[in-house]
């Protein structure tokens, strides 16, 4: 079907036409594309309030705002690009359009369930948006109780109701996401062949399905709290604000891993097809997703070492999170053993590949730092901490977002960005990252404090560092939004398999049908096998006869 | 709306649409439970920290109406179960009996519970207005009854609500089953409404002890 010197005659692209056979559409390729326009235009919002931050803090006593809108700047960018931006990004977008391709199937198991996911995200996100503009947000992303639930005077309960029916989109999408890979696999697609995307997805699904319900229920309840002036996080009235912290960390640890995971699972595409060789481990590296979904769940009052819980609890929490940091050491120990000896190429997405590699090991590191009882006593709610998570969810989570997009964009659109002009991107995208956050480890570590409007005038050398890697962030971050959408119209027609890689969504056209394949396909091949597949037209000398790496 | 049936487009066979359905209703509840989970933990580290003032305010709500409540949901669950079987069996005028009998005893559940939470307003235990436990009660004692109360109307009122919307759904059911679209080879939709039902009518049997039952031996 593929036409040698052109697109496809017919994709889901142009199968249907109007603005109806968008907004009311079940193709899951459709909606992850609505999706990619909702969060990218989240994206742009927070990373707004990101750069008034930085320039706010060029000057030792703040250059731009007064302290009361500095506490809604950086609330609106944590909300903002956590619960709109990270959370539904790899999942809703890529996970959305690839998982079906990826397993052979003609959609989701439940594609109006899917539409449906999207129009609750929308209207969580308009909630917020209406919080931002009438009076903003002060209570910090986390929403801390009585803060948040009686002192606040920001628009609170909007932005609350907005998270809560947010929440239901993440949930669809996981609950979606389980059936899919449970029953819609083609034959021979057995679970052991499934892409290291899909069991990333698998185990990001299962904490949305376990995880947001409890933030849901958490943030009804400091709603309600607000709302009716009860008592349950409140203690002038017999509430514990330490239950609050509780059930929002139950939430919010792991939500960090449903951040990381899928970016994880973007890493273990890109490395094998860039390195031409079979992934190292395949089973650990799938077991440990699951592992870190599991493990993840019961790391999170290492968030409350300072709250006066007890010596005994907070020491347990230190070596459970100390646990989450094997499965993810097993990653990257696979990922670069996958390298080794590989016919590495330093195409776009292999940058961002070998760029997540670098800064989430500095991130994880920093992380075990955290995790150690005396040692988080010192740096707790400093700068050290922003950097750290900084490295992971954007050093981490933004660049297999953005590795990601590149990486399967010929199949979503069909034509091939400029790669000089990317690569350009990614490394200004690496620089200006670093320059930006590797400074605050220091600042941290010399004992700034986060959320503050000001700081001793001797931090000032470093903020302006971090400032100015923060510019060239940004440009990193234009750059690949104005030639991604130059490249919808004028990129050079991609072909079937432009790299080529061995998974199913490469079997189809570019972009791929509305069914996704003429006829359901049987799978005959280990997944990431480059030696047994000649459909690939690869001469690949000396490449492992086994599938995996390990076997 | 799905024809009695009928095969969506994304499945290759009847049997993997089943399976997909029935799989994602137990999902669903398992996202369930750890909502009302959140609201379940918060109700009892409260209980522990006040058990007295927990156990009297539970004393003060109607035992006699909470009980007969349960009886009647337990057999809206039996009702449920039977047109489920119905379904299964193909007959499908009882299908329709049945889910009209599980409505009324939802119905009258959520009557019952209209009448106790009226019985609250009457007694000035609504949290947030003009709230007060009983006469002479210490400021303490007051607010840490209210924390029973809140949880009280929240626990149940979530629960209500999940009633309303199991009823909106039996009606939805009934509708289709009086145009005869359930048979002994189509049943999925009867199903899983009735997997939804039985949790509702599960987290009851946990809240009728939790809240009625703590401190009356």
């Amino acid at each position: 079907m593929a036409v040698e010197n052109g697109l496809p005659r017919e994709h889901y692209l142009n199968a249907t036409y109007g603005i109806r056979s968008w907004l009311l559409t079940t193709d899951h390729k459709r909606i992850a594309m609505l999706y990619l326009a909702s969060v990218t235009f989240f994206f742009f919002i927070g990373g707004t309030f990101a750069s008034m931050i930085r320039i706010h803090l060029l000057t030792p006593n703040g250059y731009l705002v007064s302290p009361e809108t500095y506490n809604k700047l950086f609330t609106m960018h944590g909300v903002a690009m956590i619960f709109f931006f990270l959370i539904p990004s790899i999942p809703a977008v890529l996970g959305n359009f690839l998982i079906p391709l990826m397993i052979g199937a003609k959609d989701l198991a439940f594609p109006k369930i899917n539409l449906l996911s999207w129009y609750i995200y929308v209207v969580g996100g308009c909630f917020v948006l209406y919080s931002f503009s009438t009076g903003g947000l002060d209570t910090g992303w986390t929403f801390y109780t009585p803060l948040s639930s009686v002192y606040s005077n920001s628009a609170v309960t909007p932005a609350v109701i907005g998270i809560f029916i947010n929440g239901f989109s993440s949930i669809l999408t996981g609950l979606n996401f389980i059936v899919t890979i449970h029953t819609m696999r083609a034959p021979g697609m057995t679970w052991f062949r499934l892409p290291l995307f899909v069991w990333a997805h698998y185990a990001t699904s299962i904490i949305f399905i376990l995880g947001t319900p409890v933030i849901a229920i958490t943030l009804l309840l400091v709603g309600l709290e607000r709302m009716f002036h009860l008592g349950f996080f409140n203690p002038a009235l017999g509430g514990d604000p330490i239950l609050f912290q509780h059930l929002f960390w139950f939430y919010s640890h792991p939500a960090v891993y449903i951040m990381i995971l899928p970016a994880m699972g973007v890493i273990s595409e890109i490395i094998p097809t860039f390195a031409r060789k079979p992934i190292f481990g395949y089973s650990f590296i799938a077991g440990s997703s699951i592992a870190i979904a599991v493990i993840g769940f019961f790391v999170w009052a290492h968030h409350m070492f300072l709250t006066g819980e007890s010596v005994y609890a907070a020491l347990t929490f230190s070596l459970l999170s100390y646990l989450v940091a094997i499965p993810s050491a097993v990653k990257v120990f696979n990922w670069t053993s996958t390298l080794y000896k590989g016919s590495i190429s330093f195409d776009t997405p292999m940058l961002y590949a070998l760029g997540f590699i670098g800064l989430f090991l500095i991130g994880g590191l920093t992380g075990l730092f955290l995790a150690c009882l005396g040692l988080d006593i010192h740096i707790h709610d400093t700068y050290f901490v922003v950097a750290h998570f900084h490295y992971i969810m954007v050093g981490g989570a933004v660049m297999g977002y953005v590795g990601g997009l590149h990486y399967w964009w010929p199949k979503i659109t069909g034509r091939l960005y400029p790669e000089f002009l990317a690569r350009i991107a990614a490394v200004t995208l690496f620089i200006g990252f670093n320059l930006t956050f590797f400074p605050q480890f220091i600042l941290g570590y010399m004992g700034m404090p986060r959320r503050y409007s000001s700081y001793p005038p001797e931090f000032q050398a470093l903020n302006v560092m971090s400032t100015a890697g923060a510019s060239i962030l940004a440009l990193g971050y234009l750059l690949p939004m104005v030639y991604l959408i130059w490249s919808m119209r004028y990129g050079q027609v991609a072909g079937r398999n432009p790299w080529p890689a061995t998974g199913l969504e490469w079997q189809t056209d570019s972009p791929p049908l509305t069914e996704n394949f003429d006829v359901t396909p049987e799978v005959t091949w280990e997944a990431y096998d480059f030696a047994n597949r000649p459909d690939l037209g690869l001469d690949v000398p000396g490449a492992p006869v086994h599938a995996h790496g390990d076997d | 709306m799905h024809r009695s049936g009928e095969l969506y487009g994304q499945f290759e066979t009847m049997d993997q649409q089943r399976e997909s359905a029935s799989l994602g209703m137990w999902v669903f509840l398992v996202t369930e439970v750890l909502f009302f989970g959140g609201m379940f933990m918060t109700y009892t580290l409260n209980r522990s920290t006040y058990p007295d003032v927990f156990g009297e305010a539970s004393r003060s709500i109607n035992l006699t109406l909470g009980a007969v409540n349960t009886v009647v949901l337990i057999g809206s669950s039996l009702t449920m179960a039977m047109a489920v079987w119905a379904a299964q069996v193909g007959k499908t005028r009882l299908v329709t009996f049945f889910l009209i009998a599980t409505l009324i005893l939802g119905t009258v559940f959520l009557g019952i519970k209209g009448v106790e939470y009226h019985e609250k307003f009457v007694e000035h235990h609504v949290p947030g207005l003009d709230f007060n436990f009983e006469l002479g009660a210490s400021p303490a004692t007051n607010a840490h009854a209210q924390l029973f109360f809140s949880l009280y109307f929240a626990m149940t009122g979530l629960h209500a609500l999940h009633m309303i919307i199991g009823a909106g759904l039996l009606l939805w059911l009934i509708k289709e089953s009086l145009r005869g679209r359930f048979t002994a080879s189509y049943n999925t939709p009867v199903e899983n409404v009735g997997l939804y039902w039985h949790f509702v009518d599960i987290v009851w049997i946990f809240l009728f002890p939790l809240l009625y039952l703590i401190d009356r031996h």
